[in-house]
């Protein structure tokens, strides 16, 4: 394995991903915020909360771009095309199973079936995200699949 | 009603539960009886014999009871959804809903019927109720399940549904399970002694949730029954409040006025606020505020009207045509169309809870902050447009005084929140500046000389009891000439009787009734200084006494009969009720005080000590 290209690609590839999904919101597209949601499970403080986020999102983003890159190998080669495969996979993996864990794993989240005690938490994220707005697996596919592209692209075996 | 956090139950007087949606409050109905006896479907228990029935809940709870009187016995009826905390539910596998109906023998003897008739999706989808012995009667519908669990077997009924006929003697008892299921294997619930843990377990939940409330004034009996129907309207997992818990509910029995109700509306959040943290029920108010910025980020810096309980748009307006509505009253609807309307009061609202959330301690981080001042940005772009307002009829656009109001609401606590270093970054210059001209525009033009009243449009000379709220808002003194002058205007022209009055003139032609809300508005304008604190006692005892039995109100009064109208209950109802209260809280105190002061002054000069040295300090 290559170690100086999987940490320059899965760094490339997690700050482009973090971008879309930060564009998404900001184009008003979702409410979904993978940073807060990460750092809210260490401090309650909101913009502590985004700082502490970001650092275990590139973190995040590293180990999950090994997988990527032990997919490749075991496949024998890196194409974008992969990539975009092994993006698509990962996505639709996170919307259907792992949105719905995070109440469980979340310190600060409420789930479904809360109530009726009443704490400040954060929404549970429901089936594919929905309910941190309608277009938000859109976005979470879309970032995710470029996130493959790019390392699918760029990394190298050498 | 009765309802766990996340949807809620109606039950009548003749036992018959004929309101149910679940998983949601704005879930298609598994009962709605209420809204077409034939189709809708219903869950009654009640004895086969004629009975008188009277109802309560049981001491600071949500927990009802109907007691049956036939003449040859007594028999209880107690209505649940349990309640807990989150560390008791995890400490035993609860299913994800559940609804208890337990009923008991205290006298003498009773046969009791049990009805059970379910109609999932207003009753548009097919029925199979499938006995499955031990495991309940079931009923699927896609991958969810709906069980009962009782201790008689129910057999198909002819009418639809199943039934069973029990007879039951003194001290006997018999409960039934009604569970929801979606995610998982259904847990199956016991019906024997689980259901007594799980009563006196909610029982318990309920009465630790009602002491918390923080208020010791006058009509606390009430002030805490409206919190607690309150409560059943706020959606745990979100920290929404929903405006009711039915939909098409008749403003006018027999009309078309039938609306929606099961979203949340931004309009009602000042006074939320005001009332969440007035009675000290801090972590609700600040899950609400926290939804509220939470659901707002979507389409920020424009707000929407309403949304559903996690923020998002709800949906469409579509008419149910196969239901017949609440005593003919068509058509029913579900979905609101007001989703489309531009209301710019949303903003003042918005703004103003967020003030009286920071300051009650909140803090606003740097988002939230840039956000607020976006909201300001954006009224001072478009506070000069005509819109729908908090009424929101269904014809043109208008400029609305009360619509003014609260964008000068919006800007004027943006400053003060500024001034007070709570929030950053604020353009105090063209802030204050616009806050000037909505405070000219309104005494200008919002004025009309010849009636001596604010209006409700700019320019107007028709009434509406929202620019009352000037007082509420601090945009003038309640004992003002000008507000006096408006007071004695409307209760001329909308006064509908004592305690009751009409919310705006189109609604005396529309054929509505009394606005309830609009009602409590009189009694908190009084207790503000608008009148004695008699006359605001007296208000408020009028209104107060159109509660039903249960100290439940509805959205609207019939003057004539006392009736209640439209959707039941009304969250912004018990709102007003609420804020009422605490507002002649406070002029006691204030009388009291000043009382205290007068008798202190007298002691000095006649060179006495103080009578209450402790009311100085």
């Amino acid at each position: 394995m290559n170690v100086g290209s999987w940490l320059l690609w899965g760094f490339v590839s997690t700050v482009v991903l973090t971008a879309i999904l930060a564009g998404s919101q900001g184009l008003g597209m979702t409410r979904m915020n993978l940073p807060y949601l990460l750092g809210t499970m260490v401090t309650p403080d909101r913009d502590r909360a985004k700082l502490i986020g970001v650092l275990i999102h590139f973190v995040n983003g590293w180990l999950f771009s090994l997988v990527y890159i032990a997919a490749f190998h075991a496949w024998g080669m890196a194409t974008w095309w992969l990539g975009a495969v092994t993006g698509l996979v990962h996505a639709s993996f996170l919307l259907a199973v792992g949105v719905t864990l995070l109440p469980a794993l979340h310190p600060r989240m409420a789930n479904e079936q809360y109530g009726p005690t009443v704490v400040r938490q954060l929404e549970p994220p429901g089936f594919l995200a929905l309910h941190y707005g309608t277009r938000t697996p859109i976005s979470i596919l879309l970032a995710h699949v470029v996130f493959g592209i790019i390392l699918g692209s760029f990394y190298s075996f050498d | 009603m009765i309802g766990d956090g996340r949807s809620a139950a109606l039950v009548s007087r003749d036992g018959s539960l004929d309101w149910l949606c679940w998983p949601r409050f704005d879930s298609p109905s598994l009962f709605g009886g209420l809204l077409d006896p034939r189709i809708g479907g219903a869950w009654r228990i009640a004895p086969t014999e004629l009975a008188r029935s009277e109802r309560r809940y049981l001491d600071d709870t949500n927990v009802l009871q109907t007691r049956f009187h036939t003449a040859a016995g007594t028999v209880a009826l107690t209505d649940f959804m349990p309640a807990a905390s989150e560390e008791e539910k995890r400490q035993a596998l609860w299913p994800e809903q559940e609804l208890i109906r337990q009923v008991e023998c205290e006298r003498g003897e009773a046969e009791v019927q049990v009805r059970f008739d379910p109609r999932p999706d207003y009753g548009r989808a097919k029925i199979n109720l499938r006995d499955a012995g031990p495991l309940g009667l079931r009923m699927e519908m896609g991958s969810h399940l709906i069980a009962l669990h009782g201790p008689v077997k129910l057999t198909p009924a002819a009418e639809g549904g199943a039934a069973a006929r029990v007879r039951l003697k003194a001290g006997e008892s018999m409960a039934f399970a009604l569970t929801y299921t979606a995610e998982g294997p259904a847990v199956l619930p016991p019906v024997g002694d689980l259901v007594r843990q799980k009563l006196a377990l909610t029982v318990d939940w309920w009465r630790r949730w009602a002491a918390r409330a923080r208020y010791s004034g006058p009509y606390r009996e009430q002030v805490v029954r409206s919190a607690l129907a309150l409560k059943l309207m706020i959606y745990a997992p979100s920290g929404a409040m929903i405006a009711a818990p039915t939909t098409s509910l008749p403003e006018r029995v027999g009309g078309d006025l039938n609306w929606d109700y099961r979203f949340c509306w931004l309009r009602d959040a000042a006074f939320t606020a005001r009332a969440l943290f007035g009675l000290g029920y801090q972590d609700e108010a600040e899950a609400f505020v926290s939804w509220m910025l939470h659901a707002t980020r979507l389409t920020r810096p424009e707000l929407r009207v309403i949304y559903d309980v996690y923020g998002e748009r709800n949906p469409e307006e579509t008419e149910l045509r196969h239901l017949q509505g609440y005593a003919g009253s068509r058509p029913v609807r579900i979905g609101n169309a007001t989703r489309d309307q531009l209301q710019l009061d949303v903003y003042g609202e918005v703004i103003e809870a967020v003030a009286r959330f920071v300051e009650s301690g909140g803090k606003l981080d740097r988002e939230t902050q840039k956000m607020l001042r976006h909201f300001g940005e954006y009224v001072c772009r478009h506070w000069q447009e005509p819109d729908n307002g908090i009424w929101e009829p269904r014809d043109e656009r208008q400029h609305h005084t009360h619509s003014r109001l609260m964008c000068w609401v919006a800007l004027d606590r943006l400053l003060k929140m500024h001034s007070e270093g709570w929030i950053s970054g604020i353009p105090v210059e063209p802030f204050t500046r616009h806050r000037e001209q909505i405070r000219r525009d309104i005494e200008g033009r919002g004025w009309n000389a010849k009636l001596e009243s604010y209006t409700q449009v700019l320019g107007g000379d028709t009434l509406d009891t929202t620019v009352l709220l000037m007082a509420f808002h601090d945009f003038d003194e309640a004992s003002s000439w000008r507000m006096q002058r408006t007071y004695q205007r409307h209760q001329e022209r909308l006064g509908a009787g004592p305690g009751l009055i009409y919310r705006y003139e189109k609604s005396i032609e529309g054929g509505e009734g009394a606005f309830a809300l609009c009602c409590f508005w009189i009694a908190d304008f009084l207790a503000r200084g608008g009148g004695r604190l008699a006359e605001a006692h007296d208000a408020f005892a009028h209104t107060a006494a159109h509660a039903n039995d249960l100290g439940l109100f509805a959205e609207e009064i019939d003057p004539k009969t006392g009736d209640a109208l439209g959707n039941f209950p009304q969250a912004f109802t018990h709102v007003g009720l609420i804020n009422a209260a605490l507002s002649l809280a406070e002029r006691e105190e204030r009388e009291r005080s000043h009382d205290a002061v007068r008798r202190d002054g007298a002691a000095r000069t006649e060179g006495r000590e103080p009578l209450l040295p402790e009311a100085r300090r």
